[in-house]
């Protein structure tokens, strides 16, 4: 009898658990993972949009799980070791090229992302993408030098060589990442970025061995906290970065090394093959290139939208600005990062690790 | 029949040792003997470890200098502590305890808001018109928090030791005619030798693979071996160079302990080493 009962009791709670779940799965929410750089997105500070508040209240059923990386490098690391779910991603031009490559990326359905027939035309088939299938272009922008000027003449801002300035020891931040570092070192002795000559590349590495000694720090997002509190003096970094930190510190000046050359860069949207959701994550592709949306958010990042429209959204002193949107003479010199064979980009890294380590 | 209990009993413990630690050894040996590029075995990753050895022997040194440190500012606290009253005991054996409960990130992200430049210790210098000092990015303050975060490890096993001397020990000793300082170094510092290498063996092992105080207070070059492996994993993309960095770093504490181990035997200490 007792046993009848056990049973009897048994069967109701799996009937009951079976109800609950099934009732769960009507409204169950799809969640849709995002993987991006840090400070990359606009939050809803300071009355600024909260674009993933927007894109959750548009579409109710979605929930936006959001993570950040710093650099191209750790994101490819993380994604390349397996074992996690990510449905969008972010990569700089090079990185797309590198992960189409490889086969981490999934084509994606243009019919659910109609938002791309806004972007400018000159950020479609680009290089690294050149049938355009895998990426949809979020902004783009370039990397220079940040310098404060109440504590560095003005004299000195010359170019790539200020980075090595003893002037300024122990107040110089560098990038913790190989491919930013060593394109400086390439601007500064005359090297093509895309170089793939392990002779160039190591004369780019003694080069950065030398600043070494002058350096406060290798950093990536914390240069942030470092060149807004005065602790680190001169930085090369993202414009859009600067106009960012120029908000909360007015005395951070920005140079464009023209003459040397600088990079400049265009940060995509992807899908990596580990996706789940892949509907869910184009339609968050489309919603970010909304024209209103991409400029209340670069509105708030300070890079700049490869969406012409879009300026119209946005704060008109920013669309005229002349480090968000440099002119074409400035430009003169400036150059993309390529993709670089797999050996190529072991052995800069390893580089940059020695240099590190040295 | 109680042995068959003793053994149902331990196999849940069994069987998360060969899950958890067992079988990611073997990953981690896997690793080590593969070729990054093509996945094949290789001596690639244990030929490229000559290249980090100087940075070994760094964290090495710096443990070891923060060990010690801890020892000297440990011991008398734990001395201090094994003799008051019983209530008294409790109290100050949870106040060492309290700063673990912390984020030891936490706590080392607060160092750098005192030591920077622009910190909290050159901001007040200068308001009496000294520094800014450096203060940061110095060897120095990668030992300082080295001590100040693993300090607790020295402190609880010399006071756990310390508080079971027999004190009728001493009386006999002092009856005998040792003076003070003759009855702390042959009875009481001798007794206590078991505290005194688990305590350097519990500060040590976690301050030599330690990768976050070296990048917070360190400079350029106070680069550890913990923060290698890190960058192999994170940056890197090069899982089994890290794979095989870890393996000789486990080595390593290994040696260390059995090292110490060896000396508690040799000691005159009764007992077996905590560790």
């Amino acid at each position: 009898m007792k046993k009848v009962l056990a049973f009897v009791l048994a069967a109701a709670l799996l009937l009951g658990c079976a109800a609950m779940l099934s009732g769960c799965a009507g409204e169950e929410k799809t969640t849709l993972y995002v993987y991006n750089w840090g400070q990359y997105i606009s939050e809803g500070e300071d009355d600024s949009l909260d674009v993933i508040a927007a894109f959750e209240e548009k579409y109710p059923n979605i929930q936006v799980k959001y993570s950040t990386f710093d650099s191209n490098e750790s994101m490819y690391s993380k994604l390349s070791s397996g074992g996690i779910t990510v449905d969008v991603i972010f990569p700089s031009d090079y990185m797309v090229a590198r992960m189409i490559q490889e086969n981490m990326l999934q084509e994606l359905n243009f019919d659910n992302i109609p938002n791309f027939q806004g972007v400018d035309s000159s950020f479609k088939n680009m290089d690294f993408d050149p049938e355009n299938q895998y990426s949809v272009p979020y902004t783009w922008g370039t990397v220079g030098i940040i310098y404060n000027s109440k504590y560095v003449d003005e004299a000195d801002v010359t170019g790539w060589e200020l980075l090595w300035n003893e002037k300024y020891q122990d107040k110089i931040l560098m990038f913790d990442n190989s491919r930013d570092a060593f394109g400086i070192a390439q601007y500064l002795l005359g090297i093509d970025v895309n170089t793939t000559d392990l002779a160039q590349l190591q004369a780019c590495a003694d080069k950065l061995a030398q600043q070494k000694p002058v350096l406060q720090a290798y950093v990536m997002d914390q240069v942030f906290a470092s060149m807004e509190n005065e602790e680190a003096y001169i930085a090369p970094y993202y414009a859009g970065d600067y106009l960012m930190m120029a908000d909360s510190n007015p005395d951070l000046k920005f140079f464009f090394p023209q003459d040397q050359g600088f990079n400049v860069f265009v940060d995509a949207m992807c899908i990596p093959t580990c996706a789940q959701e892949k509907e869910a994550a184009e339609l968050f592709i489309n919603f970010l290139c909304d024209p209103e949306i991409s400029g209340r958010n670069m509105d708030y990042l300070g890079y700049s939208t490869p969406i012409s429209a879009a300026k119209e959204f946005m704060d008109p002193e920013l669309a005229a600005n002349e480090y968000a949107y440099p002119s074409e003479e400035t430009l003169k010199n400036a150059s993309s990062f390529a993709y670089l064979p797999e050996e190529v980009s072991r052995q800069m890294e390893s580089l940059f690790m020695q240099v590190r380590n040295g | 029949m109680r042995k068959n209990n003793s053994v149902l009993l331990s196999t849940p413990y069994i069987v998360w040792m060969v899950v958890f630690t067992l079988i990611p050894l073997g990953v981690v040996g896997y690793y080590a003997l593969t070729d990054p590029a093509t996945g094949e075995f290789s001596l690639r990753n244990l030929r490229e470890l000559g290249m980090y050895l100087p940075v070994l022997w760094q964290s090495v040194a710096y443990s070891l200098v923060s060990a010690f440190i801890c020892l000297l500012l440990g011991y008398p606290v734990a001395y201090y502590i094994a003799h008051t009253s019983e209530v008294a005991q409790k109290f100050l054996y949870m106040l060492v305890m309290l700063p673990m409960c912390m984020s030891f990130l936490l706590r080392t992200l607060a160092w750098v808001g005192l030591l920077q430049d622009t910190g909290l210790i050159n901001q007040l210098l200068g308001l009496v018109g000294i520094g800014p000092l450096r203060l940061i990015r110095t060897p120095g303050a990668v030992v300082l928090g080295m001590v100040y975060n693993y300090l607790p490890y020295m402190i609880l096993p010399l006071y756990s030791t310390i508080v079971k001397i027999d004190g009728r020990l001493i009386e006999a000793a002092e009856d005998l005619g040792c003076n003070g300082l003759q009855v702390f170094s042959r009875v009481v510092l001798p007794l206590s030798a078991p505290g005194i290498l688990s305590g350097i063996t519990m500060v040590f092992v976690p301050a030599v693979s330690t990768f976050y105080i070296s990048q917070k207070l360190g400079g350029t070059d106070t680069i550890l071996i913990g923060d290698v492996i890190e960058r192999q994993f994170k940056q890197g993309n090069n899982p089994n160079l890290g794979a095989a960095l870890s393996l000789v770093l486990m080595l390593l504490v290994f040696v260390c302990t059995g090292i110490m181990n060896r000396f508690g035997e040799g000691g005159d200490s009764k007992g077996g080493v905590i560790v």
